[in-house]
């Protein structure tokens, strides 16, 4: 993206009708490392790359439980991803409290949105820099959305945020259209494989990812390291065998690429 | 008299230096004290398919039959019942806030829907905050409902207590009806059964509270919806020869 005269302030429009700060936020977010999110009738599965700062540190936390039935991923600045999932747990619990019953997702996500664009029109803030998977179920059944900085949200089968995520978004849109069907096991299977897509031919161990499950009978929790590894061992034990493998990498090759092509001028991300 | 016990036990004094009357003026005048047009008694039961809630009448000035024409059960959203025994107005604040619930709830439009359980909780909160500010709602709430099949039925006070039971009464039923409920209720009541059973408690209602009147409402609620009935008496009969001649044997006639 090149810079411009219309990009100072997040209360200016340019020419051609776009608000350059909310876009350049949305950049921000593909910058964290990668958050994948997907869902069944009855199940949301949430795993993200645990990305250190350094050998010495530990990795950031990119999930987190909103309450039993709701999870959130973040990709991007996870200072303002923390800030918001303690609106989150806020607004849950209150609803909890007034009425003792969850709150339902699609209603957290419409508020989470208003708040993101009070930040798009008022000249003394700046939009918040994260993108949030919010995965959640109620009346309704499983869902799994997409909150984005600009304060717009999309509800999804299926997606990934954050670097290299076209990569994971290739692996879910040939697989997305089982995943309604698809029991608890084979998601989690599936949510482990698009992140392995992300990881460019580093070998997956258990170590490098985090995953989160709810389900119908099954509050939010995180998998434990030991049976993130026995699902890695059942396709990891041979190489190469599936295609799948030989095409991530020229998909992953591609993806940076695909990335900085994404930011051109032409394509409003906010669009997408 | 009963009502002017209830007045006299919230009445108790704050002392106030009467010099700073101008500050203080409002200190005393924001608080409810004691009601004054009151329904009787709901008596309110879960049968088979739903929940059956009868009610008279009747709205009370004190010890005057004043009003005769007050629905005390009123439907709220598509699955829950209403119904208020104590102060009428306080009871029609609660109708609009309970409108205001159900508006927002249906403008997200978003497939969710407020159940009993939902509507209980929030009146729960209503009730105890304003009871935590010296300035209830004077009322005893009964809400039952069904949705998705469960079947619900609770009880709030004007102090807040709430619980959920298979069968409920307030006011006198208190005292007349739970007794007989105890007694003869049983899970999976026919609708007739209900509605006899329910009758059964207004009838003694009827003859032993003096401020029940002889025109009562049965509302019920299932998973299709709610019906409330037309008003109706039911029958008594008042030629036992003790009230023939009631001072006969005056000491202790009654």
């Amino acid at each position: 993206m090149f810079r411009n005269q219309y990009d100072t302030d997040v209360t200016t429009w340019s020419p051609t009708g776009r608000l350059f700060q909310v876009e350049y936020a949305m950049e921000a977010v593909k910058q964290g490392s990668a958050a994948i999110g997907l869902r069944s009738r009855s199940h949301v599965v949430l795993a993200s790359v645990n990305k250190a700062q350094s050998e010495l540190s530990s990795h950031q936390r990119k999930i987190f439980k909103v309450d039993d039935h709701i999870g959130v991923a973040i990709a991007g600045l996870t200072a303002d991803g923390r800030v918001l999932s303690r609106y989150m747990r806020s607004e849950s619990i209150n609803h909890s409290f007034t009425y003792e019953s969850p709150l339902p997702v699609g209603r957290l996500v419409v508020r989470l949105a208003d708040k993101a664009q009070v930040c798009t029109q008022r000249s003394w803030k700046r939009p918040y820099g994260v993108g949030l998977l919010v995965g959640g179920l109620d009346e309704s059944g499983a869902h799994l959305y997409y909150n984005c900085p600009s304060g717009n949200y999309f509800e999804y089968q299926a997606f990934a945020i954050g670097s290299r995520s076209q990569a994971a978004k290739t692996y879910l849109e040939r697989r997305f259209k089982s995943f309604n069907e698809s029991s608890r096991e084979d998601l989690i299977k599936d949510a482990i494989l698009a992140i392995r897509e992300t990881l460019q031919g580093e070998t997956l161990k258990s170590s490098l990812c985090t995953v989160s499950v709810l389900g119908v009978d099954e509050p939010f929790h995180f998998l434990d390291q030991e049976s993130i590894q026995k699902v890695i061992d059942t396709f990891e034990k041979v190489p190469e065998e599936e295609e799948d493998g030989g095409e991530a990498e020229a998909e992953a090759a591609a993806a940076p690429a695909e990335q900085g092509g994404a930011g051109d001028q032409d394509v409003a991300p906010m669009e997408m | 008299m009963l009502l002017i016990l209830w007045g006299v036990l919230i009445q108790f004094t704050i002392p106030i230096d009467n010099g700073d009357a101008l500050k203080n003026a409002e200190a005393d005048s924001q608080r409810t004290l004691y009601p004054y047009v009151t329904g009787t008694s709901i008596v309110a039961i879960k049968y088979k398919d739903g929940v059956l809630m009868a009610s008279d009448m009747g709205g009370s000035y004190g010890s005057t039959l004043r009003y005769k024409n007050i629905e005390r059960v009123k439907a709220i959203g598509k699955h829950s019942l209403l119904g208020a025994s104590g102060e009428i107005s306080d009871f029609q604040e609660i109708l609009r806030y309970l409108d205001e619930l159900v508006l927002n709830d249906n403008m997200w439009d978003d497939g969710n829907s407020l159940g009993p359980k939902e509507v209980h909780n929030y009146l729960t909160r209503v009730m105890y905050n304003r009871r935590n500010k010296f300035n209830p709602l004077w009322n005893t709430l009964v809400l039952g409902g069904v949705k998705n099949g469960e079947i619900y039925l609770g009880m709030v006070s004007m102090i807040g207590v709430s619980f959920e039971d298979n069968h409920v009464a307030t006011g006198f039923g208190n005292h007349l009806a739970r007794p007989i409920l105890r007694d003869e209720w049983r899970a999976d009541l026919s609708f007739e059964d209900g509605v006899k059973l329910l009758e059964k408690c207004m009838r003694v209602l009827l003859y032993r509270d003096r401020s029940a009147i002889n025109k009562l409402q049965i509302a019920k609620i299932t998973e299709e919806g709610v019906t409330v009935s037309q008003p109706y008496s039911l029958k008594t009969f008042w030629e036992f020869q003790a009230f023939h001649n009631p001072t006969a044997g005056a000491q202790g006639s009654w």
